[in-house]
């Protein structure tokens, strides 16, 4: 997998709640399906079908244990996503920072012509 | 003016709800036609999506009406230059804007569709702004920009000009 398919297959597993659910549960510590499948009430079933997708997006392995077969997060491709939409969100914010300080003049002009013409509401100069 | 002090957690909320959409989600303090108009009329575009640090946005024209065309160009004080154009789809104002965009180098792997909508709460505004690419292939292209780049719709090329690595292709 190229690294961008791979960070494109984890936003898909990411796209799931229950799948989000499962990674949160185990970004506190390894469990094994059946300890995943009690506090999600599903099958284990289901939630083997959800593991599937979160390993082949590269999220999470399995142990090689074959009685428990413990998950675990995978800290570099979660980093890896982690980052990607943390940059994204930085550079939106700093231009809506922008938005923020043009509606504040925005809003403070349209107070000032609302008080220079009293009774004619909202009227722009 | 700009994001001098990051680690805000409050204001801009990006997720990828689907395999090819990313989600922006953001409130504003001010009444719906206000943040509308700001979206929406190029003098006030200009004074607010210009970019990073010494970038300025010299041309934004655009009809706004549905099948109405749109075209940006982003220059940087050293003399590089980005463009975009589009069409609106479909506007209702203030609620609702689709619209399609296309960067003149086409690093997203063709057109995204838009769809931002505009809800007031007690004199707020909640933009929700979602990005839909053409394809997962498509949102792949974009997910290949560096890591470094915060690979928004096309500024992470403005990333990498500032960085002083311009890519000249589409220099002017």
């Amino acid at each position: 997998m190229t690294p961008s398919s791979h960070l494109d297959a984890a936003f898909s597993a990411l796209a799931d709640p229950t799948r989000r659910a499962i990674l949160a549960r185990l970004a506190l510590g390894e469990a094994s399906v059946m300890e995943l499948a009690e506090p999600f009430s599903m099958s284990q079933p289901a939630v083997s079908k959800h593991l599937k997708v979160l390993e082949q997006a590269g999220l999470i392995s399995r142990g090689r244990d074959a009685q428990r077969r413990p998950c675990r997060i995978e800290g570099r491709a979660f980093a890896e996503m982690e980052e990607w939409l943390e940059n994204y969100r930085r550079f939106w914010e700093g231009q809506f920072r922008q938005l923020d300080a043009l509606l504040d003049e925005l809003k403070a002009a349209k107070k000032k012509a609302r008080a220079a013409t009293p009774g004619a509401k909202g009227k722009r100069k | 003016m700009n994001a001098a002090t990051p680690r805000t957690t409050v204001g801009l909320k990006v997720s990828a709800p689907g395999a090819r959409e990313i989600l922006l989600t953001r409130l504003f303090d001010a009444p719906r036609d206000l943040v509308f108009d700001a979206f929406t009329k190029p003098e006030l575009i200009k004074r607010w999506m210009f970019g990073p640090e010494g970038w300025s946005l010299p041309v934004c024209d655009l009809e706004l009406k549905a099948g109405g065309k749109m075209h940006y160009v982003w220059k940087h004080k050293d003399g590089n230059s980005m463009g975009m154009r589009g069409a609106f789809r479909e506007i209702k104002r203030p609620s609702r804007i689709v619209h399609t965009e296309i960067f003149d180098e086409d690093w997203t792997g063709g057109e995204t569709l838009v769809t931002t909508l505009f809800t007031e709460k007690d004199g707020k505004t909640l933009v929700e702004q979602t990005i839909l690419y053409s394809s997962r292939a498509a949102r792949d292209a974009v997910l290949k920009s560096p890591m470094e780049d915060g690979a928004a719709q096309g500024y992470n090329r403005l990333d990498k000009f500032l960085a002083g690595q311009a890519d000249r292709r589409g220099a002017a």
